[in-house]
């Protein structure tokens, strides 16, 4: 039987097949599928800044941030078994919901969101194989870890499959 | 010390309640004067919640909501948001323009976009407004912003900016009701953890 999983803002989950991830109405934060497609066991992480230094380390709820979630993530599906040579993302949201405001953290989070990931990503060595990110609409991800793939559904456009 | 939104006691939460029914009732006039009928208010909710609860705190995270944001700073920072589902929207369009033309596939169009937009200028102006006269602080409001999407998505917005230290946001909230015209909406005041220190030292307390 298939389990739908919820993911709540800066917060992950891991799964194996054939159970699916959801993580409702993602604005400026990122949504981060992981997967091992020979195990088909993976992870969606749902951040919401980028980088866990901008805050004293003593308070810092590591799955919120880009930069601490992903390598925690990939730490514990390496526990679960899958290989981290073998992981690959796929990735959606950073989008910028309200017009650019000057003088604003909001205006530019998404795109510092949407870097951020990239850039763990990369030091990572896990290679992005699909994106969805940026524009102005929020998005709800579905991932399905039997197929690998990621459903982005929003509002204002028809469903799409990555 | 106050760092945190759940470290304020009970004496702190209602003179937020107290904020949040002045800055409100402030809006709901102005709010009835556009309207031309009887705006109720309901009673003020100081909700110090996780992100999650948050985000679900209008109904379903995926629920069309039509947004205006404004930002305020100065002497005292934070952002309100009027919100309002798109059938409510569509209903106080057409008792205030009488334009029928609708935008692309049933949405709003431009005129009707910006009217939203200005009357929700108008509600954050006036809440911000008996802010700064309760208070004596000078504070500044931006331009107001309009969003159409999904509610998760456009609360998610000040959720980043105020929730960035810590796992709670603090939000005021009020619900608007025009019964003649069955119509309802929400403004939600957000501020940094700073301006309420701020707030309650003018106010004489004790923080």
């Amino acid at each position: 039987m298939s389990e739908l999983l919820v993911v709540g803002i800066s917060d992950y989950k891991l799964a194996r097949t054939p159970n699916v991830f959801v993580t409702y109405a993602l604005g400026s934060c990122v949504g981060i599928c992981l997967y091992d497609n020979q195990l088909k066991i993976g992870g969606l992480s749902h951040i919401m800044l980028p980088e866990s230094n901008m805050f004293s380390k003593n308070d810092v709820n590591r799955m919120k941030f880009a930069d601490t979630a992903i390598v925690d993530m990939v730490r514990d599906l390496v526990k679960m078994g899958a290989d981290r040579r073998r992981l690959t993302a796929k990735i959606a949201g950073g989008a910028q919901m309200f017009e650019v405001q000057q003088g604003s953290m909001v205006g530019t989070i998404g795109d510092r969101n949407i870097a951020s990931v990239k850039s763990t990503l990369q030091s990572l060595k896990i290679p992005i194989i699909a994106e969805d990110t940026g524009l102005n609409y929020g998005r709800t991800v579905y991932f399905d870890l039997d197929t690998g793939i990621m459903k982005v559904q929003s509002l204002s456009r028809s469903i799409r499959e990555f | 010390m106050l760092n945190n939104y759940d470290e304020l006691n009970d004496l702190q939460l209602d003179v937020l309640r107290e904020i949040g029914n002045i800055g409100a009732g402030n809006a709901a006039t102005a709010l009835a004067t556009i309207l031309d009928e009887k705006v109720e208010i309901s009673l003020p909710r100081v909700r110090i919640t996780d992100f999650d609860t948050a985000v679900n705190a209008l109904g379903g995270a995926e629920n069309m909501t039509v947004g205006v944001l404004v930002n305020f700073d100065g002497e005292a920072h934070g952002m309100i948001m009027f919100l309002l589902n798109m059938e409510d929207a569509k209903a106080i369009m057409s008792i205030l323009i009488q334009d029928d033309e609708e935008g692309q596939d049933g949405q709003l169009s431009d005129l009707k976009l910006s009217a939203i937009k200005e009357i929700g200028n108008i509600l954050g102006s006036s809440y911000i407004n008996s802010i700064s006269q309760l208070t004596g602080l000078t504070i500044h409001i931006s331009i107001p912003y309009i969003a159409i999407d999904m509610a998760g998505a456009l609360m998610s917005v000040p959720i980043i900016e105020f929730g960035s230290v810590g796992d709670k946001v603090m939000f005021i909230e009020e619900c608007f009701s025009a019964e003649e015209n069955n119509l309802s909406s929400n403004i939600i005041l957000f501020t940094e953890i700073e301006t309420l220190k701020i707030i309650m030292e003018r106010l004489g307390l004790e923080i």
